[in-house]
């Protein structure tokens, strides 16, 4: 059946095309503006080993978090939900993580020498499960509220997306928590085989979600609730449920990428973690041709229009442009793309394409 | 007699709610903490939160006039109106030609905002998100740190403290006036005009109000330009409470007023509300705040999660008003 569909017409139909379009447009600039942008390389590093570094490795390294963050928002927007609240999640996850490692905790006369030690309270494991419960938890909430509680979900998870930066700073008693222990930074900072760890990371959980959603019934119950709910609950799928596994999963995938930043940059910081990743975690889904109205969806391609707003956000950085105004040049940026997917320049490409089509016909008439 | 109490209740139910529950957290603050009692207190919620009030009115609208409509981008216009009225202040600009300008950059925001969700198609809350991180980007593009206001007008407005008659020692500032005054303004245009009937139709059933012939696309975009409106003058008014314009001013206060207008009554679906109710919303929250500070032991983020788990509250109690409201 699929042979059947000609390659040209299977390339021109595929959900990858266009981010793929976008990144290779994004990187060929960059090979025109700075000549040094693909240089790679093999640095010997004191912890670490052997391994590669260079921008191409940073872009990886550095959106991984954000690339899990587009993975689990996938799964959400495809059933016609949305979850402000990973930026909150995120920091939540880190600020578990940071206080749990802390060797301060219950100890009684807290030094700069316990604060600082390179020790930990807890162990790695039980540090990673916690955070993983922790940000499961949030999306539970989240889920519940849009599924069972009927709240939209712009409202349900804006409360947490406000809500949870406050919850981040009670966890942390309202402090940034600095990290010494070294084992913990391996998630951000650590590589296997000269890769990044989170590169890793990405990789087995886009693994899980794939086996889940297309080797189950899951990926298709998640598609028909996003094209049409009621219908759905008609034909016998509990489609509460398949909303709250969807939450649940987009914060299971909220806390690893909280783990993997606060390891990154060593410290947790309730108000400053995972700022602004909703918004990012939403372009990224747009880029990958996910509809925001819900339907079907492509966890692959989301994963690249991470990719590419990481190549942009270095290229943009690596021109000199300041941190916060790229927030604008971000805005603009989303707002080209969501027009350019709407429906509107849709029906504007295909009365363009049909018009020549037309106009052939003329011709061979 | 049950039978006019009841739809009585009904259509006022949500709005008797929140002023018994404004009425209560206020008296139960004044039992906690009596320094509370004074009158000057009471006028403190409206100084303080005159910026929000604004906010709220603007949202109300927005959220009346149903599909979804949201405005997120309230916090950001803040900021950037507070950033730029700063820059051009200290620039040597004058404040009558200032205020004007951001008014009407405020209007224009909203309204482009507007045009894009009428004839794009796009959803409310991803094109006001835009919005948001449009306006808060350019406000730290004008300015990273934070830009002090030395300007005379705006000083005496900071300063001049309007004495209220019958009441010693009670008080307000010139800029707490404009809150009360763009409610009365909204308040006549939701129950007096026919854009504000044009509003209800429309939350309560887009369609049908385009069928019967009802100026939709305007209102829409009309709406959106009014509550940018709302948010420029919350965001001069918030630059002339502190004196200052700065990027990460109004964070989150975007929740903040839709828990307002929650609180008050209105409906997230649309159709169904005022802003009367949002009024008292925006007291609920300040009474909220003060009894905070009056306590003084509770960290601030506690405001942020007592605020939303009463907008989750208020939203559990309009479910089952509204929901009963539909089977009658």
């Amino acid at each position: 059946m699929k042979n059947n569909i000609p390659l040209l017409k299977r390339i021109r139909e595929s959900r990858l095309l266009w981010p793929l379009i976008a990144w290779v447009l994004i990187l060929v600039f960059d090979a025109i503006v700075e000549p040094g942008f693909f240089k790679l390389g093999i640095i010997e590093d004191p912890v670490y080993g052997k391994h590669l570094y260079g921008n191409l490795v940073d872009i990886f390294n550095n959106g991984a978090p954000l690339m899990l963050v587009a993975i689990g928002m996938t799964l959400v927007i495809a059933t016609g939900g949305i979850d402000l609240s990973v930026g909150a999640v995120i920091a939540i996850s880190a600020a578990m993580g940071a206080v749990l490692i802390n060797p301060a905790l219950g100890n009684k006369l807290i030094t700069n020498d316990i604060l600082t030690k390179n020790a930990t309270n807890t162990p790695l494991p039980i540090i990673v499960l916690a955070d993983i419960a922790a940000g499961t938890l949030c999306g539970l909430w989240n889920g519940l509220l849009v599924s069972k509680a009927r709240i939209p979900p712009i409202v349900a998870t804006l409360i947490l997306m406000v809500a949870g930066r406050g919850i981040a700073q009670l966890i942390t008693n309202g402090q940034i928590m600095t990290i010494y222990y070294t084992p913990y930074f391996w998630f951000g900072n650590g590589y296997i085989l000269g890769l990044p760890v989170s590169i890793y990371i990405v990789a087995v959980v886009m693994l899980l979600g794939w086996i889940l959603v297309r080797k189950t019934a899951i990926g298709l119950f998640i598609e028909s609730v996003g094209i049409n709910a009621k219908s759905t609950y008609f034909s016998g799928i509990n489609e509460q449920n398949v909303k709250l596994l969807t939450y649940a999963f987009c914060g299971l995938c909220g806390a690893i990428a909280g783990l993997i930043l606060s390891s990154y940059v060593h410290s947790a910081d309730g108000n400053n973690n995972g700022l602004n990743y909703e918004l990012d975690a939403i372009l990224a889904v747009v880029m990958g041709g996910t509809s925001l109205m819900g339907g079907r969806f492509s966890m692959l391609a989301s994963v690249i229009g991470a990719v590419v707003i990481w190549t942009f956000t270095v290229t943009v950085y690596s021109m000199g442009v300041p941190a916060n105004a790229l927030l604008a040049a971000k805005a603009v940026l989303v707002m080209a793309v969501i027009l350019l997917y709407s429906d509107y320049s849709r029906s504007l490409i295909t009365r363009l394409f049909e018009r020549r089509r037309g106009s052939q016909h003329g011709t061979t008439n | 007699m049950v039978q006019r109490i009841k739809p009585f209740l009904l259509r006022y139910g949500p709005l008797l709610a929140t002023i018994a529950i404004f009425v209560l957290v206020y008296y139960l603050g004044g039992r906690l903490y009596p320094s509370m009692q004074k009158p000057q207190v009471f006028f403190n919620l409206f100084i303080n939160d005159s910026s929000l009030l604004l906010v709220s009115i603007g949202m109300t609208l927005v959220i009346l006039s149903g599909g979804g409509g949201i405005d997120l981008s309230v916090g950001g216009v803040i900021a950037l109106v507070s950033t730029a009225s700063a820059a051009l202040l200290r620039g040597g600009m004058s404040p009558y030609i200032v205020i004007p300008l951001m008014i009407v950059l405020g209007v224009a925001l909203g309204g482009g905002m507007g045009w894009i969700i009428q004839y794009l198609k796009v959803q409310p809350f991803i094109a006001t998100l835009m919005g948001l991180f449009l306006a808060r980007g350019l406000a730290y593009i004008i300015s990273l740190t934070s830009v002090t206001i030395k300007d005379p007008l705006y000083k005496t407005m900071a300063l001049t403290p309007i004495y209220i008659p019958f009441i010693p020692k009670a008080y307000i500032y010139p800029t707490t006036l404009v809150g009360p005054i763009m409610l009365l303004v909204a308040i006549y245009l939701t129950f007096f005009t026919r854009f504000g009937r044009t509003l209800y139709a429309m939350g309560n059933n887009e369609q049908s109000a385009l069928l019967m012939g009802l100026p939709v696309p305007l209102t829409k975009i009309l709406v959106y330009a009014f509550s940018g409106l709302c948010s420029a003058l919350g965001g001069i008014v918030f630059s002339i409470s502190l004196l200052a314009g700065y990027g990460q001013f109004a964070t989150g206060m975007e929740l903040d007023s839709i828990a307002a207008v929650v609180i008050g009554g209105t409906a997230l679906t649309g159709g169904i509300g005022n802003v009367i109710g949002t009024l008292f919303g925006v007291l609920i929250h300040g009474t909220i705040v003060s009894i905070l500070q009056f306590n003084g032991t509770l960290s601030s983020w506690w405001t942020r999660i007592g605020v939303g788990v009463l907008t989750l509250v208020f939203i559990g109690i309009q479910s089952l008003f509204y929901a009963r409201k539909k089977h009658s």
